[in-house]
């Protein structure tokens, strides 16, 4: 069972305490999938990548293609290993541009997106755009989606019973500035279920999604809150095996950035992996 | 020179459909214009099953084999901050389509001058990291990529021409049979 096919399935499942639906059943009849069951898989991934770098294999920056406790992954991943392009001519060393007419000043304040405001807790999250040689990525287009406070997504498939936001749509976009800056204000998502497994739960996140100078240094990623009780739990933060590499999805909440009497801040830098445009200005 | 770190890839999950499909994406040209040829196909998991959540992005040569883009893809108003339709005069070279129900994606392009392919980026829950491929509309002798492949798994990347101006691409994301997996890309950072 799929996260979006098993979420679209709730309100057709009524879910007695403590029982299990037939959809969280594993396969076999098994009973439920459990989070335990998830958890030791998750730690036995993170072991067996742990005694991989050890014994000199190289650190991963990114998650395995299959990650087993995330079951959507089970036949979405390839099985054959990716071909390598080293060819200087790649259309993919170049990549879309963006512009002053493809975002409007109000696009990157959630807050302000319909007649009144949404409930929650308001914040801002801020960050600069780097590519991995420190040369910031200007001008370009950075676009966010997220639960509302609630943990309740403004999509017609989620149909977790919190309550939706008439104020609130979750989806945000600009451009970065000329440093590599971007901004938005929104609020603090809430943690959200789903069914990957029985009491699965989602660590507050905002979805990200970011363009390089190159459509190879193209993007998508969530930013976590520091400090979530549920990232051990969870599959999809814990599909990246490196330690160090997982915090780096992690946002720093930053005093400074906290605007008084109105918001809290959040500092959320993004490195982009991949080559860039080989006609991008020089290091500075 | 020590690279820095870069951020983790994450799933694009299930609920992107507010933020990131717009309308029009698919059209890199308007319905009608004379040159316009339509690239599509069904995107398949690994049972066979079609995807009806994956995200496609297309990145592409304008005529003339220019890869600088334009902006305006997704102009907006700034009245009501609506989609206000892509620049009707500059290629932006950039397009992004949503799957359907079926699995099925449709673009309206031109052809791609010099590199004779798309550049293919598949999103969906599911990929913890999203991945390229190629659209090339015919087979190319000489293509560096294409000639280093095995015939059986370069026909994977060749978007025949159904009929004059329509052609189909479509997107195994695994298969039991290494042939019929569609062959995905990496470019190294070096
Ligand atoms: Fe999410």
């Amino acid at each position: 069972m799929t996260d979006a096919d098993a979420r679209a399935a709730r309100a057709a499942v009524p879910i007695a305490p403590g029982r299990a639906p037939a959809d969280r059943q594993a396969p076999g009849g098994a009973g439920p999938l459990a989070q335990d069951q998830i958890t030791a898989e998750i730690v036995q991934e993170h072991e067996a990548y742990a005694k991989r770098v050890a014994a000199g294999e190289p650190e991963l920056h990114h998650a395995a293609r299959d990650f087993t406790p995330y079951r959507s992954s089970l036949l979405r991943h390839p099985e054959q290993p990716p071909v390598t392009v080293r060819d200087p001519e790649a259309v993919e060393l170049t990549g879309p541009v963006f512009g002053v007419t493809d975002v409007t000043a109000l696009d990157n304040d959630l807050t302000r997106q319909h007649a009144g405001e949404p409930l929650g807790e308001r914040i801002t999250v801020t960050g600069r755009v780097l590519d991995r040689a420190g040369r910031p990525v200007r001008g370009q287009l950075v676009e966010i989606w997220q639960a509302n406070a609630s943990g309740r997504y403004a999509h017609q498939r989620d149909d977790h019973p919190a309550p939706l936001d008439p104020n609130f749509t979750g989806v945000g976009r600009c451009l970065t500035d000329g440093e590599g800056n971007y901004t938005f204000t929104t609020v603090r998502p809430g943690a959200y279920p789903w069914r990957n497994h029985a009491n699965a739960w989602r660590p507050a996140h905002i979805h990200f999604s970011l363009f390089g100078t190159a459509f190879t240094q193209r993007l998508v990623t969530q930013m976590y809150f520091p400090g979530d009780p549920l990232f051990r739990f969870d599959p999809i933060f814990n599909s990246v095996p490196d330690e160090r590499a997982r915090q780096r999805m992690i946002a720093g909440y930053d005093h400074d950035l906290s605007v008084p009497e109105w918001s809290l801040g959040y500092r959320f830098d993004i490195v982009l992996d991949g080559p860039a445009a080989t006609w991008t200005e020089p290091a500075e | 020179m020590t690279a820095l770190p870069p951020t983790p890839s994450q799933t694009v999950g299930p609920f992107y459909g507010y933020a990131l499909p717009f309308p029009g994406g698919g059209d890199l040209v308007p319905p009608g214009h004379p040159d316009a040829i339509l690239l599509h196909g069904h995107v398949y998991d690994g049972a066979g099953a079609p995807v009806p959540d994956a995200l496609l992005e297309f990145w592409q040569a304008d005529p003339a084999g220019g890869l600088a883009g334009a902006p305006g893809t997704l102009r907006r108003d700034p009245v009501t901050g609506a989609v206000a339709g892509r620049d009707p005069v500059r290629f932006t070279g950039f397009g992004r389509v949503p799957t359907d129900a079926d699995g099925h994606w449709t673009l309206r392009t031109l052809r791609p001058g010099g590199a004779p392919y798309l550049a293919v980026c598949v999103h969906a829950r599911g990929l913890l990291h999203h991945l390229y491929t190629r659209a090339y509309l015919a087979a190319e002798p000489g293509d560096p990529l294409l000639d280093s492949l095995d015939p059986a798994r370069r026909a994977t990347l060749i978007a025949g021409e159904e009929s004059p101006g329509v052609h189909r691409f479509d997107i195994r994301l695994q298969s039991a049979d290494p042939a019929e997996e569609t062959v995905f890309l990496d470019f190294p950072t070096t």
